[in-house]
């Protein structure tokens, strides 16, 4: 079998100042040539993931290879292999999008007769070759955004790190984005991105890993995780936040299916939908409270994230 | 044997093509990031223009608002003070090296730096070598400033070069110990103002623009001992041939001074930039 890309064993990480544990005990694996999604909230640890793969910074304990390479002993010879957007557009304001480029090419230690050329072929591929004598400040969010990608590209890595590569971006320019990691990927790049988008997660990864408060609580494709859920969600809805909180206390009292509550609703993952609702609304019917709505679907991938990461989940 | 010995041989070949490629890389990377920060400067002339024309002021203070009030034996007062703000230029000048790089570390450039092959004391090294650079070019300007306002080389031009390196390879050395304040400071305001307390001593409680001995005794040991007066007194000597009253070996006095400092703040410097982040 060929080496996977990533090998997580175990890292955890705590920032001893701020006495947060970012990280606890997390690992899994990425194969060559997959998407990887790390899904999770804000302040789950997906950048700190990423920070410590890239060799920014050090794990407390665990290890990681890359391509096989081990993360604390060739630190060196995995800089080489891949290719790093981070969380907020690393480039200089200051700079041109040319310079930018030429710069970061310099730093990845390229052969230098190569640079130019490879700096015009990306920007050509970003749609940023008018723009490439302008200075930073006058680019767009998705300017700024589509350079990054460009400069963590310069020299062909195998494998690239994309933490929150959307985030605030309008939706043209995320689906532009999209496009170009897509296209990376038929190349045979593989792809770590951490997203806090269920959909950008589903739409590009493989398999999604989830993590939460440093923790992973799921690890699977997109369809496991569904299934891991139950076959059918019965969603209540009430009138105001009051009644749907008493309703949850009634529910969660009487039945043992993992709920939820999102605002005004609940939702109850069960088996069997039908059967499930029909026993719901008697207990409503018994109580006092008043019932606006009531539906029963299949789960989507926001309800596996809701559940997983569960503000009130009940086992 | 002699095969033994030839391995050898091409063993320590071999060691020195890798040392001489990674100085070369090493080189290029300072230079690299040299070249981006002298093109930072470029882009925003104001910054220049405006620490450029504070020096011009204080000469133009010193020179004829107090200057007057000032009599200084065996010395024209102008010549007395140009050395001295020299000085107070090229170390406020390597205080902004400080202030660059927590702008640096604040806007995220330096977590992609940190994820590259190249040398991390590059990232440092040419913040500190591009900010050499500006003092040299604000150093050239004042330098016509201080003619025009009736400073004269009373040694001469070798000597009064060598004067203007002594002080710009102090300064350099200093500027080491501002990449410590910009990356311990959380953003560039307080790098600034961390900077202060830690200028501002050395540069007025010197003899920059009045004799020590017209100081409080409490005050006079320091200002005479600290190390900016004793590059102060050099450059008096290398350029106006006016002797100190400490020392007469101020200049080697302070190239011990700078070497000094560079041996320990460059590698507390590097060691504070692998630690951080
Ligand atoms: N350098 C740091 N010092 C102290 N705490 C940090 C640092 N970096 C991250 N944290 C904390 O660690 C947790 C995880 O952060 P992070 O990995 O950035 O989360 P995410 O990228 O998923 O939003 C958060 O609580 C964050 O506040
Ligand atoms: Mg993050």
């Amino acid at each position: 079998m060929e080496t996977p890309a990533i090998q997580v064993n175990s890292l955890s990480k705590t920032f001893t100042k701020a006495k947060i544990k970012a990280l606890d005990d997390v690992s899994f694996e990425v194969e060559t040539g997959t998407v990887l999604g790390l899904l999770g909230p804000n302040g789950a640890g997906k950048t700190t993931i990423v920070r410590i793969l890239t060799t920014i910074l050090k794990p407390d304990s665990g290890s990681a290879k890359i391509f096989g390479l081990n993360l604390s002993s060739q630190a060196n010879l995995i800089k080489r292999q891949f290719g790093l957007a981070g969380q907020y557009a690393a480039v200089d304001e200051n700079l041109t999008g040319m310079e930018n480029l030429v710069m970061i090419s310099k730093l990845t230690h390229l052969q230098k007769r190569t640079i130019k050329n490879r700096c015009f072929q990306l920007l050509e591929q970003f749609d940023l070759i008018e723009a490439k004598d302008r200075p930073l400040k006058t680019y767009s969010g998705g300017m700024r955004r589509r350079l990054d990608l460009a400069a963590s590209l310069v020299n062909t890595p195998p494998l690239l790190f994309l933490d929150e590569p959307t985030t605030g971006l309008d939706p043209q320019s995320r689906l532009m984005l999209w496009e170009s990691i897509e296209k990376l990927v038929k190349e045979g790049t593989t792809v770590l991105l951490t997203t806090q988008y269920l959909e950008e997660a589903d739409k590009l990864a493989d398999q999604i890993v989830v993590i939460n408060h440093g923790r992973l609580i799921a690890n699977g494709t997109p369809s496991e995780l569904k299934n891991q859920l139950g076959t059918s969600i019965v969603t209540l809805t009430f009138n105001d936040i009051q009644q749907t909180k008493s309703a949850f206390e009634i529910v969660t009292s009487d039945i043992k299916n993992k709920s939820v509550i999102e605002e005004t609703s609940i939702k109850i993952l069960t088996e069997d939908g039908p059967k499930t609702a029909l026993q719901l609304l008697r207990l409503i019917d018994s109580s006092a409270l008043v019932l606006t709505g009531l539906n029963i679907s299949e789960p989507s991938l926001d309800d596996v994230f809701l559940s997983l990461t569960g503000l009130n989940n009940h086992e | 044997m002699k095969s033994e010995q030839l391995h050898i041989k091409s063993e320590s070949r071999s060691n020195n093509i890798k040392y001489l490629r990674s100085a070369y890389w090493l080189i290029s990377d300072i230079l690299t990031i040299t070249k981006r920060s002298l093109i930072t400067y470029t882009r925003i002339p104001q910054a220049l223009f405006f620490s450029t024309l504070q020096p011009v002021m204080f000469v133009l203070l010193f020179r004829y608002v107090f200057g007057g009030a000032i009599p200084i034996k065996n010395i024209q007062y102008v010549n007395y003070l140009i050395p001295g703000i020299f000085v107070q230029t090229v170390l406020f000048g390597s205080v902004s090296t400080g202030i660059g790089l927590a702008e640096d570390l604040q806007k995220g450039i330096i977590e992609r730096f940190r994820a590259l092959p190249m040398s991390k004391i590059a990232v440092l090294a040419g913040r500190t070598v591009a900010d050499l650079v500006r003092n040299i070019f604000v150093i050239i300007i004042l330098t016509g400033v201080a003619f025009a306002v009736g400073f004269r080389v009373e040694t001469s031009v070798i000597f009064f070069i060598s004067g203007l390196l002594l002080l710009l390879v102090f300064a350099f050395a200093i500027s080491w110990g501002f990449t410590i304040v910009g990356l311990s400071a959380p953003n560039s305001e307080t790098a600034q103002v961390m900077s202060f307390p830690l200028i501002f001593p050395l540069t007025f409680a010197s003899s920059a623009f009045v004799p020590v001995a017209s100081m409080p005794s409490w005050l006079r040991g320091f200002a005479t001992y600290q190390p900016v007066s004793v590059l102060i007194d050099a450059s008096r000597k290398l350029m106006v041939n006016f002797p100190s009253t400490a020392s007469n070996w101020t200049v080697d006095e302070t190239l011990i001074w700078s070497v000094g400092a560079l041996i320990v703040l460059l590698p507390l410097a590097v060691f504070k930039f692998n630690r951080s982040g």
